[in-house]
């Protein structure tokens, strides 16, 4: 059983974004955060609370596989999907059925950015605000 | 600059709302930061005119290793210093440097003066001046909230701003970045309110497509690991700064009372630790810094009968502490919190604010001043009193006040107490009675900071007095940090970046050529050019004069001769004249 990733750590979140910027350049070869397939925001400012907003990793009833007409989202073992990048037709549908808003859009590849449950940015969160499970 | 051969600088001007773009391959070889910042400064400043002149720059610049390597987080801004007419040179962290690599410039230069008050929105596609006249007195904290409802890209968004003290004209108005780190020292703040400059937002989201992706990898994974499970960050993580109270207090090296002593009966109740224990809520960080030194800590306060309580959450560190705490007799974190919260609000440098109240305060103690000037009178230890003078002094409606807010050196000279106003050449004094290396280490520094070279770290650190050894370490300290400040490493992790981490990692973003010796020689090229620029300005270090009070009263390495003081100084500006000859 493949593990996912989960976030429930995020209330000792110092804001580093050392998370984004690992995902992406080992994901996407991109030095870029936005890039990147976890995102790290405030809620008003920095002086707010720093949430993340990543792929939740459903199980079974996967809206974005179902969204996908080209079927480039396969159930992934353990929860979310696996990418399959040359099945893609750039349409978007899989970022709107998300409703955790968790699918990204590379504007440059016109391709989704979707967590992959990889786990690299659990080795590079310097508390303990993600984990995989 | 990132994997390209020229230096990207975005020019704006206020006056005719127009921009350029320059590729600058020239400035390349100096690596970013300081090193271009004292370049496009020395092409763009008007030296013969006066610091709040429409026509004087402010450049900004990020470094070649900016927000792609852990704890590389700082962005240096370089412009004429209204406090000291000279060099002014002030670096903050928050996420502006890693919103101007996203935006896709390595520097900006701002000239002119809009007519009515605005604000700078920069994103990669557009830059754009928008009308902020409803901004007018607005505090630091509003005018973040206000912008933030405004511009999009929350999480890759930097906001700039100053307070009502900068549009005053306050000498050491400060620029607040992204509402926990500021340009502090040297009155950037003053310049943006010369320019009806009230905040700039910067965004960006361009790709940036690793070049060597197992390179770049495995330097990263040795950066993060230095930064994050050795001893060197440990101290700026866990009490951060605010560490030193107690040690310094112990050596009798903690700047207390307007330093008519240098230890505080209080130190232990303003310490790092009873802050922690205390106030102490939450730690963050500099967008890409691992290690997270930004101490938050709240107060409450309770506004009515009913257990009706007001909370309010505040940035601290040493220099803080010293300033607002010992310095003017505060002796709890709870009064100490309520001023920076003030002084932050306000828009001003703290540590320059607190010096300028505690010579007020001697001076009114001796008679000097009366409460004709001073409208409420100013007592060590009054908390309640000093927040009413930081609002008269960021009002700047009596004339006191406005020689107040020129600084405590100009205050001095108008009213008196020259001997005991705690400045050094200009610049109010950092929070280090250690001995002849803080005190020579900021008179000739480039801005007269405590962190031009770190002077205070050489009292602490040797046994035996040298002049020749404290005049040579303090030089080649200078210009290392050049290079450093060039790549815009946050001065915590220097001990992080040495000479063959540095090299390591350039050469993994494709910096293949450079090697240890260029970087000596870059270092010193920089420094010659805000020699230069020193000289244009017509700054003398051997004209310098230090206030009585650091003679009088003894250090943590004894009583300072101002005979020895004077001598190192003259060795030291020997050194930068045969620099410059070579």
């Amino acid at each position: 059983m493949g593990k996912i990733l989960k976030t429930d750590g995020m209330n000792i979140c110092i804001g580093c974004f050392s998370c984004m910027h690992i995902c992406a350049a080992v994901n996407l070869k991109n030095h870029s955060i936005t890039k990147s397939a976890i995102k790290i925001r405030t809620s008003g400012g920095i002086e707010g609370r720093f949430f993340s907003t990543v792929c939740l990793g459903c199980v079974e009833e996967i809206a974005c596989a179902e969204a996908c007409p080209s079927a480039a989202l396969e159930p992934r073992d353990g929860g979310g999907v696996n990418f399959i990048h040359d099945k893609c037709i750039g349409c978007r549908k899989c970022t709107k059925a998300c409703i955790a808003n968790a699918i990204f859009f590379d504007e440059d590849t016109k391709n989704p950015i979707i967590c992959k449950h990889c786990g690299v940015c659990v080795q590079f969160c310097p508390h303990e605000c993600l984990r995989m499970e | 600059m990132l994997y390209e051969n020229y230096v990207k600088v975005l020019y704006i001007n206020l006056t005719i709302e127009k921009i350029h773009v320059e590729l600058r391959e020239d400035l390349k070889k100096y690596l970013g930061g300081v090193g271009v910042a004292s370049k496009l400064l020395e092409e763009n400043l008007k030296p013969d005119r006066d610091a709040l002149d429409e026509n004087q720059p402010i450049v900004f610049a990020i470094g070649a290793l900016s927000s792609i390597f852990p704890v590389i987080t700082k962005t240096v801004a370089m412009f004429k210093s209204p406090l000291t007419d000279e060099l002014g040179e002030s670096y903050a962290g928050g996420r502006m440097a890693m919103t101007m690599q996203m935006a896709g410039y390595d520097a900006i230069v701002i000239i002119g003066k809009k007519k009515r008050l605005t604000y700078l929105s920069i994103d990669s596609h557009d830059v754009s001046f928008m009308d902020a006249r409803a901004f007018k007195g607005v505090k630091t904290n509003l005018i973040g909230r206000l912008i933030r409802d405004r511009e999009p890209g929350a999480g890759k968004r930097s906001i700039l701003r100053i307070g009502p003290a900068g549009e005053n004209g306050v000498k050491y108005a400060s620029v607040c970045v992204d509402t926990y780190r500021h340009f502090g020292r040297l009155g950037l703040g003053a310049v943006f309110g010369s320019k009806n400059l009230k905040a700039i937002s910067i965004t960006g989201d361009r790709s940036m497509p690793i070049q060597n992706l197992k390179d770049y990898l495995l330097a990263y994974r040795t950066l993060y690991k230095k930064a994050t499970t050795t001893e060197l960050m440990s101290k700026y993580h866990d009490l951060g700064t605010s560490v030193n109270v107690e040690p310094l207090n112990a050596a009798g090296a903690l700047p207390t009372y307007n330093l008519k002593q240098a230890s505080f009966e209080a130190a232990e109740a303003i310490s790092g630790e009873a802050f922690a224990v205390n106030n102490l809520v939450r730690k963050i960080a500099c967008t890409g810094c691992p290690v997270g030194c930004i101490h938050v800590g709240q107060y409450r306060a309770e506004f009515d009968q009913g257990y009706e309580y007001e909370s309010v959450s505040v940035g601290y560190d040493y220099e803080l502490i010293f300033s607002l705490g010992s310095f003017l007799g505060i002796d709890n974190p709870k009064d100490i919190l309520r001023l920076i919260e003030a002084v932050e609000e306000a828009g001003m440098d703290a540590m320059s604010t607190g010096v300028c109240l505690g010579w007020a305060t001697e001076a009114f103690e001796k008679g000097i001043l009366s409460i004709n000037e001073t409208v409420i009178p100013l007592i060590f230890g009054n908390a309640t009193n000093y927040l009413a003078a930081i609002d008269l002094l960021c009002e700047q409606k009596t004339e006191f006040y406005q020689y107040l807010g020129k600084g405590v050196k100009k205050a001095a000279q108008k009213y008196g107490g020259e001997e005991f106003a705690m400045a050094i050449a200009g610049n109010e004094m950092a929070g280090y009675h250690t001995g002849y290396g803080s005190l020579i280490g900021a008179a000739v520094g480039a801005r007269h900071s405590h962190l031009c070279n770190g002077g205070y770290s050489f009292d602490q650190g040797t046994k035996e007095f040298d002049k020749q050894k404290l005049v040579d370490a303090l030089f080649d300290e200078e210009v290392e940090r050049c290079m450093l400040n060039s790549l815009t490493i946050c001065l915590f992790a220097r001990k992080v970046y040495d000479r063959e981490t540095i090299l390591m990692a350039m050469k993994s973003i494709g910096w293949d050529a450079l090697s240890n010796d260029e970087l000596t020689s870059v270092s010193k090229e920089i420094y010659k050019t805000k020699l230069r620029l020193k000289k244009s300005l017509g700054f003398e270090l051997n004209a310098i004069k230090l206030p009585d009070r650091f003679f009088n009263t003894e250090s943590m390495n004894g009583t300072l001769e101002s005979t020895v003081a004077y001598e190192l100084i003259a060795m030291f500006n020997q050194k930068n004249e045969e620099l410059l000859l070579t």
